[in-house]
């Protein structure tokens, strides 16, 4: 199906939902539509209550979480108030816990080291923001996320692009938004530098300007994801499934106990407790025999991989190899690699140098220069 | 654009009559209802007409009524004031949070709470209440009219109950008093909260009945306020305010005007399902206060709805907001044994004194096409065969 451009949604007689966090990034995006004139609609989603898990397991009982705090939707409030647009919370607790949280949760206790946000891009956020938004009547929905999107008439495809401001690039987290997405997406904030955002903020007279950005997982206080899930599965009534086991060597030597491979990410070199001559890494989790397997660094290098659950965005399908550069973490520069389809839903990355630390669980993004060609999840 | 407001249940716009009441109290008769001089004399003058008002609404002697900032805390007062740890309490699972969630308090403190169930009409059935008494129970507490659906409960049978048992009886009266005539011994209540920002007074106002000889232990202290049972200087404004708002939901009552309201309510009410399929009403056939119906709208989102309303004018509410504003299912439709969906997809429209037939029209005009607008978006819904031959006649 081709999401062509539609000219009456152009004109600035439209109505678009911004989804507002309450930070600089999105409430500046506010600031600037209304100053362009254009009909809004501020919308927060309340995704978790950051008071349901306080005190329990270790967590702290003050509420530091960043996700839903009753602070950011205030500061929303108050910038819809200051620059006059009407502003509304919309719950979608349940949806998240279904498919973020308790996903994330499965995936750390199955070895793998997920990625909350883009499951949240993915599954919840902008299916439902643009579901809400089209139900109180807006068209379009823009957000403060740094990235690019453009309609390309040579293919006929919306395109996601990286931002200006390539040390913000958000497009890793996008990867898998739809055409049908993109053509009612607004990034607003794609062609400027963060300091720039800033400055726009002080110039429409916004308070919270100078507020610092939020680098954790939203809903994870403090980004100490292991007590989380402990008080998570606690607070479910479930135990923490027994997930101890051996470490063991790349050779199959057995090394140590190790307390639950929930504990441990690829890469990871503190906190094994196996004292060795050589510095040891963690070189793959086992989640099936509950093993961490260790080695040295050289070990750690990976010539390809294997992404499923593909979405493609630049192009339609991938009937030819393709020469790309491959992200695989949210910190990663792009590696020149090619891909090629390997099965239904799948596709094989082959790298041109090795890689450190392919993690299972994170995304694989594939770009053509700045465009994204699309993404899926490393296996 | 026009603005329509059907959340009278949520607060009202104060009465012009009522404002010109309260006018004088902020300026030139600004005293201290406590002090002995002339001004303070002229305020507790005002305070003493506007607790004459607030019995004459409910029966009672102006000698047992107690002003409070409002609702929750006339709520509060009557609970915290009676109850000790050991003691039980009996509730229900369809009251406001003023009560539940002081229920829940005492529950941590040393307290037993029954929370007695309500059938699909949202009935309390007071052999329940019977049922659930206890040697240690001390205080019965259930609201006479539901904030949500304004269903009406059968309080008589329930104040004999408590009389026989000799157990405390409150009731949390904010929705049903001056929609509908209160009389605290036709309850047989010893403790009854009312509000004046439901009956057209102003925010911050409300009032406690407690009925002469009850011993409460006040919720904070200070002067002898009160009668020593609500410390701080009297809002005298705000008493005064609800004095006049009392008395003229008294007169309204006298003269019928709530069967005028209600006229309006069932139009409103018998509209929307005409013109609406797979639509219904939550609590209707039993008595309900005149100004309120809760109706469900299968296949849409009330959230949505509240949104989409709003941006084309009118006001209304859906369950409860949290403290972020989202909002959650409604406690009071999942205790009649809606499901989740159905109680998502409720609305709340409640009327007012100031609400025209004009104000009705509009919202028989909007909602439909609204609601119609969004189910054409509802993965759920599958528009029945025939529907449009049906709209096209009528």
């Amino acid at each position: 199906m081709c999401w062509l451009p539609e000219v009456e949604l152009m004109n600035s007689s439209s109505t678009i939902a911004v989804a507002m966090s309450g930070g600089v990034d999105s409430s500046t995006v506010a600031a600037m539509l209304r100053a362009e004139g254009h009909n809004l609609i501020g919308l927060t989603m309340q995704l978790w209550n950051q008071r349901r898990l306080a005190g329990r397991e270790g967590m702290p009982e003050s509420v530091q979480g960043r996700c839903c705090s009753l602070d950011d939707v205030y500061d929303a409030r108050r910038v819809a108030q200051h620059i006059g647009i009407p502003y509304y919370v919309v719950n979608h607790e349940e949806r998240f816990e279904q498919e973020v949280v308790r996903p994330f949760v499965a995936e750390y206790l199955s070895g793998r080291t997920p990625i909350p946000c883009s499951l949240c891009n993915n599954h919840l956020k902008f299916a439902d923001l643009i579901r809400v938004a089209r139900q109180v009547g807006a068209d379009r929905i823009a957000t403060g996320h740094y990235a690019r999107v453009e309609f390309d008439d040579a293919s006929r495809r919306w395109q996601l692009k990286r931002p200006r401001d390539l040390s913000k690039d958000q497009t890793y987290f996008l990867f898998g938004l739809t055409q049908e997405q993109l053509s009612r997406t607004l990034f607003p904030l794609g062609n400027m530098t963060k300091p720039e955002v800033r400055e726009a903020a002080r110039r429409h007279g916004l308070a919270l300007a100078e507020k610092p950005d939020s680098q954790e997982i939203c809903f994870v206080p403090g980004g100490d994801y292991k007590r989380f899930i402990d008080a998570y599965l606690a607070e479910q009534g479930g135990e923490l499934p027994d997930t101890a086991g051996e470490l063991i060597t790349t050779s199959g030597e057995v090394v140590g106990e190790h307390t639950g491979i929930h504990n441990f990410t690829v890469g990871q070199r503190k906190g094994l407790g196996v004292a060795t001559g050589s510095p040891l890494y963690v070189i793959q989790i086992s989640g099936a025999q509950k093993q961490v397997i260790v080695g040295g660094e050289e070990s750690l290098y990976s010539q390809s991989l294997t992404a499923r659950r593909i979405n493609l965005i630049s192009v339609a399908d991938l009937r030819q190899p393709m020469r790309v550069t491959v992200k695989i973490r949210h910190r990663h520069e792009p590696a020149p690699a090619t891909i090629e389809k390997a099965g239904e839903d799948e596709i094989a990355v082959t790298f041109d140098e090795a890689q450190r630390a392919v993690t299972p669980g994170q995304a694989a993004v594939f770009y053509d220069e700045d465009v994204v060609v699309g993404g899926g999840w490393i296996a | 654009m026009r603005r329509v407001y059907l959340d009278n249940n949520a607060t009202t716009p104060v009465l012009p009559e009522v404002l010109d009441a309260m006018r004088p109290y902020f300026g030139e008769r600004f005293g201290n209802a406590s002090s002995i001089h002339h001004f303070g004399q002229d305020a507790r003058a005002a305070v003493e007409q506007a607790r004459e008002s607030v019995a004459a609404l409910l029966g009672a002697k102006a000698s047992e009524v107690v002003f409070t900032s409002g609702g929750t805390e006339a709520d509060n007062l009557a609970i915290a004031g009676l109850v000790s740890p050991g003691d039980h309490i009996i509730s229900s699972r369809i009251e406001h949070h003023a009560v539940l969630n002081t229920c829940q308090h005492f529950e941590h403190s040393g307290c037993e709470v029954t929370y007695v169930p309500v059938d699909s009409r949202g009935w309390i059935d007071p052999e329940e209440v019977r049922r659930a008494l206890r040697p240690n129970t001390k205080l019965i507490s259930l609201m006479l009219a539901n904030n949500e659906t304004g269903v009406l409960q059968p309080l008589e049978e329930v104040g004999k109950i408590a009389a026989e048992a000799d157990v405390y009886f409150h009731t949390d009266a904010v929705q049903a008093a001056g929609k509908v005539a209160v009389n605290v011994d036709a309850i047989g209540c010893d403790l009854l909260s009312i509000s004046g920002h439901k009956i057209h007074g102003p925010q911050g106002a409300g009032a406690l009945y407690v009925r002469k000889g009850t011993r409460l232990q006040p919720l904070f202290y200070g002067g002898r306020h009160e009668r020593s049972r609500r410390a701080g200087t009297e809002n005298v404004p705000g008493i005064v305010g609800l004095g006049k708002a009392a008395e003229v939901a008294l007169h309204g009552l006298q003269r019928g005007e709530d069967r005028k309201l209600s006229a309006e309510r069932d139009r409103l009410q018998a509209g929307l399902l005409d013109k609406i399929d797979e639509a219904g009403v939550n609590g209707a056939g039993g008595p309900r206060v005149p100004n309120t119906t809760s109706i469900y709208f299968d296949h849409v989102e009330g959230e949505a709805m509240v949104i989409a309303f709003d941006l084309k004018g009118l006001a209304v509410s859906t369950g409860a907001a949290c403290s972020s504003g989202a909002i959650e299912p409604s406690h009071v439709l999942m205790a009649m044994g809606l499901t989740a969906d159905r109680a998502r997809a409720s609305i709340r429209f409640s009327l007012g004194k100031q609400t025209t037939a004009e104000d009705v029209d509009f919202v028989l005009e909007l909602v439909p096409q609204t609601v119609a607008r969004l189910r054409d978006l509802s993965p759920s819904y599958h528009k029945p065969a025939g529907k449009d031959v049906l709209a096209a006649r009528s």
